[in-house]
Order: structure tokens, then sequence, then C-alpha cells
């Protein structure tokens, strides 16, 4: 059997774990001494071995992207770390950087030297206040004890971290996006190539990792590839933040090897709620196609979740019991996508914008049977067809509802109305099991 | 400038502040918005103008940027901005009762403010919380756990003027102090409310009860420099 294996959640329960002092006493910038002993090169090769995948949902070999960077650039070099945590389901980064936001401060100084940047930024996004708090004294600290500034640890490397919060716009969790926003634009994607790592920030090459990969980056560095290759799998090894959320006894955060299954971890918390079954779930946010109590036993890596025609995405593991009506959930998620839309590109932007008004129907139970082939002729015309990945998430839950409930679709215009109750699958519902 | 204005020579100085943060000025732009509304409570044409001024660029290339993101009003905001998440898991799991309930309770819509000025409300989206669904915000602070009857007593109490503490951070500021520290200036709080919530800590405590940890680390594959001590 897996168990849970907290690494970068250890220290979580320390009350002044988001402190200097709480993060130093359990060999908090350990890391980051090692790593200033060696060339950057080094750190490089050892991020590489170790095989470490990013954790925003793409799931692109670490090291790798690092050694994109090119050597030559006349223009300096930047990192940009992705704290714009959005994907709806996603929440792992925020209990990070507000329980150790050290973590992030060490694992972006030692990134930093690997890739040879002498400026990083964490773009937070907006609507997390303590968040942003807690990023500011952490940096502000590291300052204080000489890990930030010049000749760090008399290594002779200097960095500057600036902490830029965004102002609500879930595309800017696109890396492009982002650097658009960090450049003081609209977020809108750019198209590639040229990729960041040779024209990213500033038209200068620049290394974007989310949160929770530079966050992993620390103990690779104390405990060696060994170690991290000890947890999971072969092609996705490690530990990695599953967060379990909606109809489930005990939600929260469970950090475990990659490829743990949805079945030991639902044991491990308690279970779908009292009195119900599983239904639906999402394996890695909202933009990651619907599974169902079929895939329990899917091993929770990159290529487990790939085989069955999902993505492992942020393994944001949304839970949905058998009182939850998939029609209003997905018009409830692509009218997210219609919000989010940037606008630049036409069959996101309008297609969306179909896509919910026929939806919207169809709950209402005011729907027909052309109505389900017009959405998956919509889906197939925006899936592919746009400008960023953003509209390939947003038609997964329509695609995949149809592909697993398509009679439940059928149920609400033969009923004329939805079949569901929505007050039965609220946290208050009568019937919940007191349990929290 | 207008007359009604509260930006000035000071705002000026904290705006090119910002600037000093970054290696190219136009960076600066989002938290400088930030800032106008911790002095305006919103994007108003004003502070538009001063970023205009301070960047180089036109107003209309500042009002462009303005108007993309959510978080920048367009209108006064109350002192406090109310947002109930109503994004799929959040509605199911109560968001959506949670909002019926504010809108009756606070007779106005979305995006909408009470006359008092106390409170404006909004549908959010996703605010990465789902492990503490259903989630509503105050000036982006968490208020995790909600049903319609916390709600309503949380907004009751937010119009009476009484002290409410987010479930996880510290006694929750006003709109314009929230706004001040998304701009960069840091309001010396870091250290209040938690450092994890419950939701937070449920897989953390269950490998405690269970004696489960990470395995031991192996040869590490480069030595930690502890030899010097210090820095």
């Amino acid at each position: 059997m897996t168990t849970l294996t907290p690494v970068m959640s250890a220290r979580w329960h320390d009350t002044d774990a988001f402190s200097r002092a709480g993060y130093e006493r359990h060999d908090g910038y350990q890391g980051l001494r090692a790593a200033v002993q060696r060339p950057p090169a080094d750190i490089t090769t050892l991020v590489k071995d170790s095989g470490l995948r990013g954790r925003g949902g793409a799931g692109f070999p670490t090291g790798m992207k690092w050694s994109f960077i090119p050597k030559d650039s006349p223009n300096p070099t930047y990192l940009v770390v992705n704290a714009d945590e959005s994907e709806p389901g996603t929440c792992k980064d925020i209990p990070l950087m507000l329980a150790t936001p050290h973590l992030l401060v060490e694992g972006t100084i030692i990134s930093a030297y690997a890739i040879g940047a002498h400026y990083a930024f964490i773009y937070v996004r907006g609507e997390v206040l303590h968040v942003v708090r807690r990023l500011h004294y952490a940096v502000a600290e590291a300052y204080d004890a000489g890990y930030l500034g010049t000749d760090i640890l008399g290594s002779g490397f200097d960095l500057d971290i600036v902490v830029h919060t965004g102002a609500g716009a879930y595309i800017c969790g696109e890396e492009t996006a982002l650097l658009d926003s960090l450049e003081g634009r609209r977020g809108q994607p750019r198209l590639r190539p040229p990729f960041p790592a040779v024209a990213g920030l500033y038209a200068s090459p620049t290394v974007i990792n989310n949160v929770e990969t530079i966050a992993s980056v620390p103990s690779i560095l104390t405990q060696g590839v060994d170690w991290f290759r000890s947890m999971g799998s072969e092609r996705s090894p490690g530990f990695t933040l599953f967060s379990l959320s909606g109809h489930v006894t005990r939600p929260g955060q469970y950090e475990a090897p990659l490829g743990i299954t949805l079945r030991e971890l639902l044991e491990m918390a308690g279970g779908v709620r009292e009195g119900h079954e599983l239904k639906f779930w999402t394996p890695g946010g909202s933009s990651t196609p619907l599974l169902t109590s079929d895939h329990l036993d899917v091993p929770l890596d990159y290529e487990g979740v790939a085989g069955v025609g999902s993505m492992l995405g942020t393994k944001a593991l949304q839970i949905f019991d058998d009182s939850t009506c998939v029609v209003r959930a997905v018009l409830r998620w692509v009218e997210f996508y219609k919000h989010e839309s940037c606008g630049k590109c036409t069959p996101c932007r309008e297609g969306f914008w179909w896509l919910v008004q026929i939806l919207e129907r169809l709950e209402k139970g005011a729907g027909t049977e052309a109505d389900l082939d017009k959405l998956l002729d919509l889906s197939d015309n925006i899936a592919g067809r746009s400008f960023c990945a953003l509209a390939d998430g947003g038609v997964a839950p329509i695609t995949s509802s149809l592909q697993y409930f398509r009679d439940e679709y059928l149920a609400h215009f033969e009923e004329g109305r939805c079949p569901f109750d929505p007050a039965e699958s609220t946290l208050f519902a009568a019937s919940a099991g007191a349990t929290r | 400038m207008t007359a009604t204005t509260n930006l000035g020579d000071e705002t000026r100085r904290e705006l090119r502040e910002i600037i000093a943060r970054y290696p190219q000025p136009r960076s600066a732009l989002l938290p400088m918005l930030h800032l106008v509304q911790a002095y305006e409570g919103y994007v108003t044409p004003a502070g538009i103008e001063m970023c205009a001024q301070e960047l180089g660029l036109t107003e209309a290339e500042v009002s462009a940027v303005a108007t993309f993101y959510t978080m920048y009003k367009r209108r006064p905001v109350g002192e406090y901005h109310v947002g109930v998440c109503t994004n799929t898991l959040c509605a199911i799991m109560g968001g959506d009762a949670i909002w019926s309930e504010l809108t009756e309770e606070l007779e106005i819509g979305h995006d909408e403010t009470t006359d008092d000025g106390t409170i404006s409300l909004e549908h959010v989206e996703c605010n990465a919380a789902c492990d503490f669904a259903p989630v509503v915000m105050v000036n982006w602070e968490f208020m995790d756990n909600q049903t319609p009857q916390s709600a309503r007593e949380l907004v009751d109490r937010l119009r009476a003027g009484e002290e409410v503490r987010s479930t996880r951070g510290p006694a929750i500021c006003t709109w314009r102090e929230a706004s001040r520290v998304l701009a960069g200036f840091p309001d010396g709080r870091a250290h209040e409310g938690a450092q994890a919530g419950p939701a937070s800590l449920a897989g953390l405590a269950l490998a405690h009860e269970q004696g489960w940890q990470a395995p031991e680390g192996g040869t590490p594959a480069i030595e930690a420099g502890r030899k010097g001590g210090g820095t």
C-alpha cells in the first residue's frame, strides 16, 4: 500500500512555520548552502537527473526547461515563479505559500543560481491578501539573512526577488500571458515560438516554473537524486501535493508519491461523503477531462492519467457524489471559461459564449438531442483551433461529461427540468454526515 | 486633476517607489493601479492619468490594462468587498445558496454596493481554497467553510462595524488598506493568523497518526555546507 510522504508539507503544523526561524529549525536554507558551493550547471544536471517534472499542469521536465536557456544571450536571464494559482479545483500553492513561504524563496534562489538569473519574480494572484503578506515578509527576512541581495553566502552570486501581485485574470496562469501581464500589459498569450527560454520577459531568456515545482528543488539538493527517485515511478518520480475537495469526508492536502490511486487517497480522506457514492471527479482541475468510479485504480502520475484519456494536471481531485447534476457542474465550468477568455482569438471568445447558451438551455430541461451534437461540434471547432490551451481545457468537461453521462443530459429534456435538487449536494444538506 | 481626488505628491512618490522595483518601468503598472485603489477606493480617471504620466503612456494604454483585470474597479467599492465563490465546486457545496442568502439580505446584486457604502458583493471565480468549500472572500481574506447562515452573520457584523477575523488570517482590514498591501507596501501583519487551516493539515495529521513519513534521505548528491555555520 502507498503511504503519504510529507516533504514540502512536513512542517506545516508548526505555528511559526512561515518565519525564517521556524523554517531554519528544520534544515531550512541548507539546500541553498549546498547549491552555491557548486557550479550552477551542476544544479541543472542534478534537477535533470532527479526527473522532477513541472507541477503546474503540463509536467514538462524541469531540468530540461532550465537547460534551454541560451548560454550566449546578450540579455539578462530571468526567473519567474508562477504563483497565479487559479485553475478551478487547484488549491495547493496557496497553502504552501501561506505556511512555508521560505521554502518557495529558497527554491527560487537555488533555481535562479542554476540558470544564472539575477532577477526573479514571484507572480502571485492578487486575490489572496494574506499570502501576499507572507511572501513579502519571507523575502524581507531572506534579505536580512543575506540569502538575497549581493554576494549571497559569500558565493559572489547576486539576486533580487520581486513579489508581484496580479489583479484577477485566470489567463495569466498561462505562461506567456503571465509575461505580458508582468510587463504591465493586458494578460494575453503570445505566439510561440519564440519560446520564453529564448525570448520571454523583456524578450530575454526566461524560465517560468510553478510554485510547487520550485518548492520541490531544495530537498533534492539536501537529500539527493536517488532519494527523490525512490518515490513515484521511473517517468514520474517524486512526491507531490494531491488536493482533495468536494464530497469527501476529510478534504485537504495529501502529499504522496506520484502513482498513488484515488482509491487509496479516498480511503485516507475518510471516503466519499457518508451515504453517497462517487459519481465523477477531476484528476487535475476543471481543464482535465472528467473521470468516474471506473478510474479509481488509475495510477495518479503523468502517464497513468493520460492513459485513460485525461491529464494529471494540477492534481486537483474534485470529488462529486451522486447528488450532483453533471450538467449543472459543466455549465458552471463553461461559464468560467467564457468569463476568463482573454478575447484574443475568435474560437475561444465566441465559442464559449455560444456553449454557455446551449448548456443553460439543457440544464433547464429545454434542450434537444440536436443540442448535444451541437455541443460536440462546437467543442471540436474550439479545441486545437484556439490560440492557447485555455480553450482546450474549457471543452474538456463538455466532451468528457457527454462521453460518460449522455443519459443524464437526455433526462433533462425528457423530464423538462433538472432531475436533481441542488440542496442535497451542499455541505450543509441534512443528509450530510456531521464528520468535519 | 479634479478637486475630489485623494491623489497627491505622496502618491506620486509611492508610484515612483513601485517603478524602482522593476528593471523596466511599465512592469510596475499592475501594483500602481492597486495603489490608486488604495487612495481612491477604485481606479479613477485621475488615477489613470497619474499612472500614464509616470510611465510615459497614454491614458488609453493604461485604461486598456485597468479594464482587463477584474480586481480593478471602475466605480466606488464598499469598505468591505465580499466575494462569493460560485465556481462549480463551491457552488455545488453551497456557494449558490450563500449567494442567494446574501443578495436577499443586502438587497444588492453582483458588482453592486449597499447604500451605506459598507458592502460590495461579487461573484468570484475559484480562489484556490477548494478544500475549504464553500468559500467567501472579504477584502481578499479567506472565510472558509461558510453556510448561508454564517455568511449572513458575517455581513451583519461587518455592517455593524464589529471586528471580523479571517478563518486563516488576521482581523479583516478595509478595502483600501488591502489594496495598499497588494501594491507592495506591507502592513506588518504577516505574523497574524494561522500558518495553515485544518484542511491544509489533513494529510499531515493522518501521516502523524499512522507514523508515515517520506523515506530517509540517502547520500546527498551535494554535501550541504554546514561546516562554516553562520552565513
